[in-house]
């Protein structure tokens, strides 16, 4: 293995595990905003994790745009839809968890 | 490297089945619909790795239009089947 073979797997490795927290915090988190909060990290973060992975072993220039293409199109829909859902939370008076 | 691609897609395939444990408790629908998120984002993730591995580049295209599906489907969600009480905020 070469040692951008040993960075793409670091890093696809880390992407799996948040992805594995965005899960464990919808799983465990008490209301809707604190679980969107959960949801944006695995989308954002581990989404991007992946891709920067994969990019690194693209075969060529066009595949690794296109992988950034589509972290960017997840990107800009998980932050209009986490705006759009707490909002519309919030004046449906959802109530937001207190210890 | 197909192995690894392979078993983190595995792993990530677990997730999901985790995840619908928050689809059947929901409390509210939007809570099921975030775990409808979750799904859509790891279902990408899975693509691409499996496009990597077995170098089915059709893959990524599908990636693609889940992504799209799953920004349709919230913004859907939230005009039509979680709608405001006072309906104040329709007006934007």
């Amino acid at each position: 293995m070469t040692a951008s073979e040993y960075l793409s797997a670091v890093l696809l490795a880390a992407g799996s595990l948040f992805f594995l927290a965005g899960t464990l915090g919808l799983l465990r988190f008490p209301d809707v905003y604190t679980r969107l909060h959960a949801l944006t990290k695995a989308d954002n973060v581990g989404l991007g994790l992946i891709v920067a992975g994969l990019a690194l072993q693209a075969a060529s220039w066009t595949i690794a745009v296109k992988l950034l293409l589509i972290w960017l199109l997840v990107l800009l829909a998980g932050a209009s839809v986490a705006h759009l859902v707490a909002s519309r939370a919030l004046s449906k008076g959802v109530r937001i968890w207190r210890r | 490297m197909e192995i690894l691609s392979l078993g983190l897609a595995a792993f990530l395939l677990l997730n999901l089945g985790a995840g619908m444990w928050r689809v059947l408790r929901g409390p509210t629908s939007a809570d099921r619909m975030l775990a409808a998120q979750l799904f859509g984002t790891t279902a990408v993730a899975i693509l691409l790795l499996l496009a990597e591995a077995s170098g089915a580049a059709a893959l990524r295209d599908v990636a693609l239009v889940f992504a799209l599906l799953a920004a349709v489907t919230a913004v859907a969600f939230v005009r039509c089947a979680w709608p405001d009480r006072e309906e104040h905020n329709d007006s934007e």
